[in-house]
């Protein structure tokens, strides 16, 4: 199976790729696995007190199109509200990688680490605002 | 009437199974559909033969290996372990297994294949104790609940248990 242009592209040199401080109360992190392939990812968006994520990390174990869906969200998050990370869709990760059926899995992992890195961080801020 | 896995070989539909008698049944199953049987049989006949064959062979390979024999039980308790849209693990789960995946990638890199054989110890050893717990969750406490969240893990640390075997040749 051939690799779309953009996939090599962010494979072969990944953006953003490390981590955040987890302790930070600003940075939120989505961890999610597909057993069936074996395939970790870890995301982490720092968001500033005006709901702009600032930066985003991630890692990921797995194959070309997994890295490359993690990668590409990385630079799509930036400068986003959370609200506006939340709301992106696999479709939308596929359609930009030109991913075939059998690679849709992995924009599926790439959307659910962003809904889960949303997630803790709206966990973090509710639990700062009842401190 | 068309049987499931165990029925097939006679087995009880459980994850603790006795592999000598999937082994001899499976034999059994296997000789008595062989082609050289059927020489003079109608076509009907050998199609049938041909077909309870491949069925045979289907059910050993699910029934042999325990995390596709998990995946089947589930299945017949009418539950999907793996679907593309499920990336939910355990977050400390999934933690370990970035774990795994650096120090496989750092053996890897520095051709240390010591590291690669303790870890395959270790993953083999991750196997055996989640194979254990899924005896204990299908067999005995019928929590099928946590028995997919514990296939789920088994199906991860086999591919990770591949992962370092392939390494591991790479390096010999």
């Amino acid at each position: 199976m051939a690799y779309s242009d953009k996939v090599l592209d962010h494979y072969e040199n990944p953006r953003n790729v490390g981590t955040l401080d987890k302790n930070d109360p600003n940075v939120g992190t989505g961890m999610v696995g597909a057993p069936a392939c074996g395939d970790v990812m870890k995301l982490m968006i720092k968001v500033n007190d005006d709901g702009i994520i600032e930066d985003a990390k991630f890692k990921t174990y797995g194959c070309g199109s997994a890295i490359a869906s993690s990668s590409l969200v990385t630079e799509w998050l930036k400068g986003k509200t959370i609200d506006e990370a939340y709301a992106i869709k696999n479709s939308a990760i596929a359609e930009e990688l030109a991913l075939p059926p059998v690679k849709i899995h992995c924009s599926v992992l790439a959307e659910d680490a962003i809904k889960a890195a949303v997630a803790d961080i709206k966990a973090k801020q509710a639990s700062k605002q009842a401190a | 009437m068309s049987l499931n896995y165990y029925q097939l070989f006679d087995l009880q539909p459980i994850f603790n199974i006795a592999l000598a008698t999937l082994e001899t049944n499976y034999r059994k199953i296997q000789s008595e559909s062989h082609p050289d049987r059927f020489v003079t049989a109608t076509s009907a006949e050998k199609l049938q033969s041909m077909q309870l064959a491949t069925l045979a062979n289907e059910a050993y390979q699910t029934l042999k290996n325990p995390a596709n024999r998990a995946q089947y039980l589930l299945e017949l308790q009418g539950i999907t372990a793996i679907s593309e849209s499920n990336t939910h693990m355990p977050t400390d789960f999934l933690m370990q297994q970035m774990q795994w995946r650096e120090t496989l990638e750092d053996a890897s890199a520095a051709k240390d294949i010591h590291t690669l054989e303790a870890l395959l110890d270790e993953m083999q050893a991750e196997s055996k104790s989640l194979q254990a717990d899924l005896s204990l969750l299908f067999d005995e406490k019928k929590d099928y609940s946590n028995a997919c969240e514990t296939t789920r893990k088994l199906i991860f640390i086999d591919k990770v248990c591949a992962d370092i075997r392939k390494a591991i040749e790479h390096l010999d």
